[in-house]
Order: structure tokens, then C-alpha cells, then sequence
């Protein structure tokens, strides 16, 4: 599908999602509350049938968390990007998409590991790279005075 | 001498001890086996350096050892976390003394590329192990390990384990 008939389809298939073109890629920004019940929406749909998910990443903003999705089809071969933010930095928590697809689970647990992303319904939520008392070191307010040298 | 008095008592003696220790270090200079510890980039030059263009073979080093136990030199080539350290540790305890230890490419000499800034890498090997030769460079080519080689077998055969007395 090309990139405007993405935005017209995508557009229509979920309340409250709000889609435009990114620098890239058709960007979907969704709401926590939706972000299951879409993804597993655009798993699903015949036409749209995104079941490669390339990489969720975890972004630190000063405000709030957001998760971002590269998302993938194998069939049809065309490629978006979705975007959800959490409600605040204090308690950032997203529902999980391990069950739509299994990667997830190794990608959320990266998330939580270094950003402190909480992802609700992943069954292993443990550190994947770190040792358990390490705090998060990609937040941007992470200090570590014996181990950073700052410049 | 002090380990050898009677020989030492005897007029030449510590001529003979002498050239044992020259003996001595000729062939652990030229039968370095070192143990197979990459952890970065470094172990791609250091693999070049293996390989046939540049041999480190005809240095002596015929085999990289996988165990430490029958290897007596670690490169340490790449950085080296600190998850990583305590197994770099044991691995360096685990082999025989005599043992000599490379810091090859700017990660092992002092934290590198990743001084400033980075929360999970060692600032430099020595943090861990002593170490007896530095090789600058990100990654260093291998004539610069084999020159950091040649180095090490310069201080092996500088040293004096039989015909000197030990300091007390």
C-alpha cells in the first residue's frame, strides 16, 4: 500500500489515533489505553498484516516516556511507525505486545533494563543486560559518580 | 644466589647461574602461547595478526590456547566491562605463573573511546589485572601487536630470576 492509502486505512481503524506522515514513515501516535487493541488490529487485518516487528525502542522525553514501534509486513512490504507515550516519567507504564509478537518480549525487557519502562502483562519482566541493583542508565538524569567520568 | 649458594660459592659460579637465567629466558620469550581472550575489535586485528599475512607463529606463538592453564600470556584484546572483570580476573589467576599480561588497543590501555560518559566499561585493563605491555591504538594494526610482542620478549629477557638475589 502506498503511504496515503496507509494514512486513509489506518486512520479508520481505531478512535483516537492520530496519524501523519513522520520524516520516514506513516506515524501512528496512539494512546496507552488503545495500543493493544490497535496493534493486535494491525496484526490481524488482512490488508494490513504488519507481523514483523522490527525494533521497539524507549525514548526519555523531560515529561512523559514514549515507546516507539517499527512495525513491518512481511506480505505486503510496507512499513510504519508507531508511537505511544506513558503518562508521566514517575510511573511509566505501557501494555505489552509479547503476545501479538513474541520479540517484544526480549525488546521490553531491554526497555525496562535500561530506561525503566514498565510493561504490564509481559510475563519476564527481569534485567536483561544488568545486575538487579543497577538504576536505569539511559534516563537522562542517570549520575553515577563512581563508575562515570562526566565531560 | 640465594637460591643456589653452592653453586654461587664456587669461583664463576654466578657466571653459571647467569647464563642459566639467559637460557631460561631465551625460551620462555620464544614460546609465548597466548590464551584466546577477545572480547571487541581488538580480537579481529589480533586474529589478523594469527593469520598468514602476518604470523605471530614465528614469535613462538604456535598455539592461542582456549584453557588457561597451559597458555602463559593474555591479550587482552577489547574493552573490558564491569560484568566482565571479575572473569578476567579469574582467568588471569587461573594461569601458571609465569605469566605476562598485553593490554592491546585503547579500551585495555585506559578505558579508551568510552572514558567520558560510559557507565559499564573498565577505565583500562589495569584496573583488573597488572599488566606488563600497553599497545596504543583503536585497534592497533598487527605490526603494532607484533611489535608489542617483540617488546615483551625484550623485558622477559631483561629479567633476572636465577642470578640475582631476590629482594627481600
Amino acid at each position: 500500500m502506498s503511504q496515503d492509502e496507509l494514512i486513509s486505512r489506518l486512520s479508520q481503524l481505531t478512535e483516537g489515533v492520530s496519524v501523519s506522515m513522520g520524516p520516514q514513515y506513516v506515524t501512528c501516535q496512539v494512546a496507552p489505553t488503545q495500543l493493544h487493541q490497535f496493534c493486535k488490529r494491525l496484526k490481524e487485518e488482512k490488508d494490513l498484516a504488519f507481523d514483523y516487528l522490527i525494533s521497539l525502542t524507549g525514548v526519555d522525553m523531560p515529561e512523559y516516556m514514549t515507546t516507539v514501534y517499527h512495525l513491518e509486513s512481511t506480505t505486503h512490504r510496507h512499513m510504519i511507525v508507531v508511537r505511544a507515550n506513558t503518562a508521566n516519567r514517575t510511573e511509566p507504564i505501557l501494555p505489552s505486545v509479547c503476545d501479538i509478537w513474541i520479540t517484544a518480549l526480549w525488546h521490553e525487557r531491554e526497555a525496562h533494563d535500561l530506561l525503566g519502562l514498565k510493561y504490564e502483562n509481559n510475563p519476564d519482566q527481569r534485567r536483561l543486560f544488568l545486575e538487579d541493583g543497577w538504576g536505569f542508565p539511559l534516563r537522562k538524569d542517570y549520575s553515577d559518580p563512581t563508575r562515570i567520568v562526566e565531560r | 644466589m640465594d637460591d643456589y649458594p653452592i653453586v654461587a660459592e664456587y669461583e664463576g659460579g654466578s657466571i653459571i647461574l647467569a647464563q642459566f637465567d639467559k637460557l631460561i629466558n631465551w625460551a620462555r620469550s620464544n614460546s609465548l602461547w597466548p590464551l584466546t581472550f577477545g572480547t571487541r575489535c581488538c580480537a579481529i586485528e589480533f586474529m589478523a595478526a594469527g593469520a598468514s599475512r602476518h604470523d605471530f607463529a614465528r614469535f613462538g606463538a604456535e598455539v592461542a590456547r582456549a584453557t588457561p592453564r597451559q597458555a602463559d600470556l593474555i591479550i587482552i584484546s577489547g574493552s573490558i566491562n564491569y560484568k566482565m572483570a571479575p572473569v578476567l580476573k579469574r582467568l588471569y589467576d587461573q594461569i601458571a605463573d609465569p605469566k605476562w599480561v598485553i593490554a592491546m588497543g585503547a579500551c585495555a590501555v585506559s578505558g579508551g573511546p568510552f572514558f567520558y560518559n560510559s557507565y559499564a566499561i573498565v577505565k583500562g585493563a589495569d584496573h583488573v589485572v597488572p599488566v606488563d605491555v600497553y599497545i596504543p591504538g583503536c585497534p592497533p594494526r598487527p605490526e603494532a601487536l607484533l611489535y608489542g610482542i617483540m617488546q615483551l620478549q625484550k623485558k622477559i629477557r631483561a629479567e633476572r630470576n636465577y642470578s640475582a638475589p631476590k629482594s627481600k
